[in-house]
């Protein structure tokens, strides 16, 4: 209901409309049995690197410079306590304005300008198997783990489950994490047993304390943030961008971003909406 | 990653349960002009890529509360004792 209110179709189905659309799950599963699924009809896939390449191109067409393997190390204020520019590895940057997205290393970019923000940086595992002929043609998300599941036009299966859920930077994941994630796999579709796994890594959470992102002003003048996406930030990035953009132009929020401030949570008005409260490793 | 319980020993990872920063302070008052107290200890955190000292509770175990001192970058643990006898500890 939720997602119809806001104009995104989703479609109930039934056992067997679920079962018919993913033959790879086990219909017989009785410790999570599937009683149906939810249809985002209208949803597809995209693929990371080119998403990413789209916009570096598009972007250096129109004239941005883009500048690789350059750190940040200080964000400088003037006497107002105005960041004026940044420090990197490669010298001075002055800058009119700022823009922060830098996902799960926010906190720690973000100190620069002394600022301490409600996020917490979690890691989260992704495991990618062995390459094999089509079996899965949507993505599968399945509420045990919060696992998910697809499979990439190279034939290796994509999928993930759970953050460890410890404060982490280290883009790399413990065993329990595996098991659990390998377990949930298992529950649903018990014939890829068999597969290698052939890839596997952890990326950087920055996880905030309902949930929900944050793409705001900042209290220092001329810093805005994009930051606080969690594990889904890749597939809101036209949107999140798009709502940065006039945020950083206009100085102030649009309408579509108007909530995700930084001080929502002084306000009361989180936006949790998994009701898990303020505990990062929970949303 | 291992944690070591004072109580129990070492035991494996998913016997311990993650709860968060161990250095934010509880306000002592609950009036309202303690508001913004209570708000930068309930969200803000630090979140160092670094040494971070942290609560755990070995809910698979004994049950303690343990205060654990662990490098969030590599992993690892630098000490690990009883939360109430550590620096997170209610004064």
């Amino acid at each position: 209901n939720a997602m119809i209110l806001h104009g995104a179709d989703a479609e109930l189905l039934e056992r067997d409309q679920a079962l018919d659309m993913v033959p790879a799950i086990d219909a017989g599963n009785s410790r999570f049995p599937v009683y149906g699924g939810l249809l985002q009809r209208r949803a597809g896939n995209a693929r990371h690197d080119a998403v990413a390449w789209g916009y570096a191109r598009g972007a250096d067409m129109r004239g941005v410079d883009i500048i690789q393997n350059c750190e940040v190390t200080g964000i400088t204020r003037d006497g107002s306590g105005r960041a004026i520019g940044v420090e990197t590895s490669r010298g001075a940057i002055k800058a009119g304005k700022i823009g922060l997205a830098v996902a799960g290393h926010t906190s720690h970019v973000a100190a620069m300008a002394d600022l301490r923000l409600p996020i917490e940086s979690h890691k989260l595992q992704a495991f990618v198997t062995e390459g094999i002929k089509p079996v899965i043609d949507t993505v599968v998300t399945f509420g045990h783990g919060h696992f998910y599941i697809s499979q990439s036009d190279k034939g290796g299966l994509v999928f993930g489950a759970n953050l460890d859920g410890y404060n982490s930077y280290a883009q790399r994941g413990n065993l329990p994490t595996i098991e659990a994630t390998v377990e949930a796999a298992m529950h649903l579709m018990p014939s890829l047993a068999r597969l290698r796994l052939l890839r596997h890594w952890a990326g950087v959470m920055d996880m905030s304390m309902d949930g929900s992102p944050f793409i705001c002003r900042t209290p220092v003048e001329g810093l805005y943030l994009n930051a606080g996406w969690c594990y889904g930030g890749f597939k809101a990035t036209p949107a999140s961008g798009w709502c940065f953009a006039h945020t950083i132009a206009r100085d102030e929020p649009h309408a579509y971003n108007a909530y995700y401030t930084l001080d929502r949570f002084a306000r009361g008005y989180a936006v949790d909406t998994k009701g898990a409260g303020p505990q990062p490793n929970y949303h | 990653m291992r944690l070591s319980c004072p109580i129990c020993g070492e035991r494996p990872l998913e016997e311990f349960n993650y709860r968060g920063d161990a250095t934010v302070r509880r306000p002592v008052s609950a009036d309202l002009s303690a508001a913004a107290e209570w708000h930068d200890y309930v969200y803000l955190r630090d979140n160092p890529r670094g040494a971070h000292t942290e609560h755990w509770r070995h809910g698979g175990g004994c049950g303690a509360w343990l205060e654990v001192e662990r490098d969030t970058l590599t992993h690892e643990v630098f000490a690990v004792r009883l939360a109430k006898a550590g620096k997170g500890a209610a004064r």
